[in-house]
């Protein structure tokens, strides 16, 4: 998977026969010798906690399926067995419940330290377009699992999102219709939700071997941003292992207290008690939202009045994200020497964040409460409507306008030569 | 390999497709008819079976509902709402002007002739597939709690996201007190 020549001497006669067969020893002693820029700051631990996260789905979920039954009659009475009777169930159910949670925090971090840092540009774009591929894949995937327990959230989340896909012209009705195999959410539905949920975890971790390959042939990004000259590879980069597997396993444990205080204190915290109720085809929760760390586009599909037009923003706010390193015409990569474009950054993460939030709130709620306000068009300008509206349109305008109009008006700060020359020569103004 | 051997059977630049081309055309093309021959099944599956689809009309008795109330039954996996309106319901929903509606439809066209009090209507909202709850809108009618779509009581929309009124599934008096949809 790696590029760099190999350093490994098979020692024992096993090792130099096992090398000439099927080199799998060699294969893991040049990953762990793999040479690495040697700033990497802990924004790039979340790999490391990312794979963690995958590995725990699988497991705690292939465990699950030993005893969840996916029929209407029986999933939420399965689910409480596990939860009540199944030894060691309730843990086990909580860590696969928080532990989505916990996937997508990571995934959201380690997002946005790639956008920071640039880490989507030449060469890198194939990293970055596979890790879009991963998103998309986690957020199916999760949503399929919320299905699962068949509560009324589950029910009604998945009436939604598959209607969804029914504002498709022409071709629409005819995909809902496939997608439920009937003429509405039921246990045909929940059974091919089961087998997919099942299936794309599996998908998900080739495609993070494609992620990682990319990665490992284009070389890692780093906090500064400049591709490290061959030259200066011996100065510039440490192995792998020890000094990052030390540093991620580390950040690993640090986000195992976030993890384990979920699971262990609060783990209903981040769900819905609506959800507990076994699904009811005949009556609506009054207040539907789904999970948290897909209300920023839930809130983009409400702020468009069209219904179509409102499904093709909440992809396309996604999709841009593909032709991101063709719409950043910057030549330095990191922000960190982009001032002008970190303001931008930043106010872009309080967008994102804000969009969740307004996902959670009901469109027609005012924001500020007691506020009379003008109406405009469909609803009042003191509305989360509105409000959305105006997060929405900067989400897209920071893609397509501010990305690759600062790019080319903006002058960055001197970007150093080499990874050890910023460091060096703070020491020397130090002396 | 020397200069006389030249493969009789090489294209030349600038010459129509030989017989090769065409074998390897043709059986690159029956490949790919054969791939999808294959993979339809698979997708297939997953339409609704027969039984499925065979298990798709009721029968209700229209004694259950009185007036001024509605009745709640599952069919086809969605709720249908055979509500026994009130002549003022009734009134409200005739005294509308067609040029208010986003989908213009008159009530008459929504009841069975000589039946205006029974309205059957699929209770599935036609933004998004929630189920509206009746009385807590603006018009009388059905309020979607999902994204706030108003129907008036003729289950037609009036405000808010929902393209479309509300649907009047297929359905036929067996006698003056019994229905069967579907």
């Amino acid at each position: 998977m790696s590029d760099h020549e190999s350093t490994y001497v098979p020692k024992t006669a096993f090792e130099r026969w096992m090398d000439s067969r099927l080199p799998i020893i060699r294969f893991g002693a040049d990953y762990m010798a793999l040479p690495t820029p040697k700033n990497l700051n802990y924004w790039w631990t979340f790999g490391a906690i990312l794979t963690f996260c995958l590995i725990t789905q699988i497991v705690t979920g292939v465990v699950l399926a030993m005893h969840y039954v996916p029929h209407v009659d029986h999933a939420f009475g399965s689910v409480e067995r596990i939860m009540r009777d199944v030894n060691g169930g309730d843990l086990i159910r909580y860590t696969h419940a928080n532990g989505a949670s916990m996937f997508f925090l990571a995934i959201y971090i380690h997002m946005m330290r790639g956008l920071y840092y640039g880490s989507y540009k030449a060469p890198r774009e194939m990293i970055w377009m596979l890790g879009v591929v991963i998103f998309l894949l986690v957020m199916a995937t999760a949503f399929l699992g919320y299905v699962l327990p068949w509560g009324q959230m589950s029910f009604h989340g998945a009436v939604v999102i598959t209607n969804l896909i029914g504002s498709i012209p022409v071709i629409g009705e005819s995909i809902t219709t496939w997608l439920w195999g009937g003429f509405s959410v039921d246990n045909p539905t929940l059974n091919r939700f089961f087998s997919l949920h099942y299936l794309l975890p599996f998908v998900i971790f080739g495609v993070v071997v494609m992620h990682l390959w990319a990665l490992h042939h284009a070389g890692q990004n780093n906090p500064v941003g400049i591709l490290i000259p061959k030259e200066r590879t011996a100065k510039d980069t440490v192995p792998f292992h020890p000094y990052y597997t030390v540093k991620d396993g580390f950040a690993l444990l640090v986000f195992l207290i976030l993890f384990a205080t979920f699971v262990f204190f609060n783990p209903n915290a981040l769900g819905h008690a609506d959800n507990y109720i076994p699904a009811n085809p005949l009556q609506t929760p009054a207040h539907i939202v789904p999970e948290w760390y897909l209300l920023p586009f839930y809130a983009i599909l409400r702020a468009i009045p069209d219904k179509f037009g409102g499904v093709i923003a909440m992809f396309g706010s996604i999709g841009v994200l593909f032709i991101l390193p063709w719409l950043d015409t910057s030549k330095v990569r990191s922000m960190r020497y982009r001032p002008t474009m970190k303001l931008f950054f930043l106010i872009f993460v309080a967008v994102a964040l804000l969009l969740g939030w307004c996902g959670a709130q009901l469109p027609d709620a005012p924001v500020i409460p007691g506020l009379p306000s003008p109406v405009l068009f469909d609803g009042e300008l003191n509305s989360y409507l509105w409000l959305t509206r105006l997060l929405t349109a900067y989400y897209f305008a920071f893609f397509l306008i501010i990305m690759p109009i600062v790019g080319l008006k903006e002058t960055p700060l001197p970007v150093p030569a080499s990874i050890a020359e910023p460091v060096l020569d703070h020491d020397e103004s130090k002396a | 390999m020397t200069d006389a051997q030249v493969d009789p059977h090489a294209p030349v630049e600038g010459q129509d497709p030989n017989r090769r081309d065409f074998i390897h055309i043709a059986a690159g093309a029956a490949a790919v008819g054969a791939g999808a021959v294959a993979v339809w099944p698979l997708i297939n599956q997953m339409n609704p079976s027969a039984d499925t689809l065979a298990l798709a009309s009721i029968e209700f008795d229209l004694t259950k509902v009185a007036e001024g109330q509605q009745v709640v039954v599952k069919w086809r996996g969605k709720p249908v709402f055979v509500r026994y309106r009130t002549p003022a319901e009734i009134q409200a929903a005739r005294s509308v002007s067609m040029g208010e509606l986003k989908d213009p439809q008159t009530d008459a066209d929504r009841v069975k002739d000589g039946r205006d009090q029974y309205l059957v209507v699929v209770g599935s909202c036609t933004h998004l597939g929630c189920v509206p709850t009746f009385g807590t809108g603006d018009y009388g009618g059905w309020f979607c709690p999902c994204h706030g779509s108003h129907y008036d009581t003729s289950g037609r929309i009036r405000k808010g996201p929902a393209p479309l009124n509300l649907e009047v599934p297929e359905y036929e008096y067996l006698s003056d007190t019994r229905v069967r949809i579907g």
